[in-house]
């Protein structure tokens, strides 16, 4: 066998990482602009869906401009501090849609005043105004996040949809896989007389409790996750709800 | 010209990387559930053991003994970032699907398997044939498991519902059992039954 000497090795090595450091970091830049597309267009995807709109992703920027007329960013306090309408901002800096969720949650979980939220206005057909929110949290094993779409009322669920990270195939991650989960929220509400109850994920509740879904059967952790996720994340934009019960 | 077909058919059966070697069970058991899952992972394992294996013989005299799994490894792990990066471009809902799975094709067994036995010593035409072979052999166990546990865990293909709704009507339920990774090994198991049973050569003698 050859021997190799050690300057070598060293030399071999470090040329051979920096070539194919040079050649990743290159793909990545090229291939940044259609996956940051993919993930816009599932997102997009994700909101039409909680205003039961469903489409194939490609088109889904296409609906989505169409059907979401109006994207505001609201405060804790419910000030709206962001408006976007018709491909145009009518006030604030940064577009609704671009605003790093995960991030501003974060925020708004430390307490922070400044933690700016998204409401998406989807307007139906019949000219009626549906509330599209996000929503996120923390399942069994890992994030849990979703929308949650609202009637005119700023109260009465138009429907919900969520995604998760990891939570177990069949169990947990049936809050994504088993229509009859988000199709369960339909029709409740969140507010009981002027009081925030939000919508709680619990066993054996039936079908007509107003404010309690069922929950799942062998994950009561993700289910439990999926309370705590929708009173945390909604309580957020009470103040904005009430702002538009007046 | 006679042993660059054999490199290719042999890992389908007697040199079959799962149900010979063992290897590279672990995906197969994660991947399968369904059969789109199962034939991306198969092509994403193939082009990574091709051109790992094409790019290491091409270097195989250049690499100092000391550091060649170092090397190996770079060389894999490249691969497998492009293949990642390319699904979350262009195939994105498989790349979800997948998830860790695409990232974990540096641990597969057979990768580096076939760098170790075959392209460190072979000329780069054998080593591209080699892993073309391999990665097959690795993909059509892959397809078979999932298209048994789709077909029965959902009634479904490629996401298409084959079992008419008679069938439901009738009586007839999906098999959960199909959809956990458990039923993955068995079936593997009664594949590689069926498989030496053909194949007496291939039964250790007591």
């Amino acid at each position: 066998m050859k021997s190799f000497s050690n300057r070598y090795i060293y030399i071999y090595s470090t040329v051979l990482v920096v070539v194919v450091a040079a050649i990743l970091a290159i793909v990545s830049m090229v291939l940044r602009k259609p996956q940051d597309n993919n993930i816009k267009a599932e997102q997009m995807q994700m909101i039409l869906q909680a205003a039961n709109k469903t489409v194939e992703r490609v088109e889904a920027e296409k609906v989505y401009n169409n059907y979401v007329t109006t994207e505001l960013g609201v405060k804790a306090n419910g000030e709206v501090v962001a408006k976007y309408t018709n491909g145009k901002q009518e006030l604030g800096d940064i577009r609704p849609f671009s605003l790093n969720i995960k991030d501003e949650y974060k925020k708004y979980k430390a307490n922070n005043n400044d933690a700016v939220l998204p409401v998406f206005v989807y307007t139906k057909e019949d000219g009626e105004s549906i509330y599209v929110v996000p929503v996120r949290g923390i399942g069994l094993w890992d994030e849990i996040w979703g929308y949650v779409a609202l009637k005119s009322d700023a109260n009465t669920v138009e429907n919900v949809v969520f995604d998760h990270a990891g939570e177990t195939p069949g169990l947990g991650g049936n809050i994504k896989d088993d229509p009859s989960f988000p199709a369960s929220f339909v029709g409740k509400t969140i507010f009981e007389g002027d009081d925030f109850v939000s919508i709680a994920v619990e066993k054996r509740v039936g079908k007509d409790n107003p404010h309690k879904v069922d929950a799942l059967t062998g994950a009561t952790l993700t289910s439990n996750g999926v309370s705590d996720m929708l009173k945390e994340s909604l309580k957020f934009y009470v103040p904005y709800f009430k702002s538009l019960k007046k | 010209m006679a042993n660059n077909k054999k490199l290719i058919t042999t890992p389908f059966s007697k040199e079959n990387p799962i149900i010979v070697q063992v290897l590279g069970i672990c995906s197969c058991l994660a991947v399968t559930v369904k059969l789109q899952p199962a034939v991306v992972m198969a092509l994403s394992v193939t082009v990574v053991v091709m051109m790992s294996n094409l790019f290491i013989s091409l270097l195989r005299n250049t690499i100092p003994p000391r550091i060649r799994i170092i090397v190996q490894l770079v060389v894999v792990a490249l691969f497998v970032i492009l293949v990642d990066q390319f699904l979350k471009a262009f195939a994105y809902d498989v790349s979800k699907q997948l998830s860790v799975y695409v990232g974990l094709i540096i641990t597969n067994c057979i990768v580096m398997g076939r760098l170790e036995a075959f392209a460190m010593s072979n000329k780069p035409l054998p080593s591209l044939l080699d892993g073309l072979g391999n990665g097959l052999g690795y993909g059509i166990i892959l397809v078979i498991v999932g298209f048994v546990r789709e077909l029965f865990g959902f009634g479904t293909l490629w996401g298409y519902r084959v079992l008419p709704e008679s069938f439901y009507n009738a009586g007839y339920e999906n098999n959960g059992l199909m959809v956990m990774p458990a039923m993955a090994l068995i079936l593997v198991g009664i594949i590689i039954w069926v498989h030496r049973n053909k194949n007496k050569e291939l039964v250790e003698n007591e």
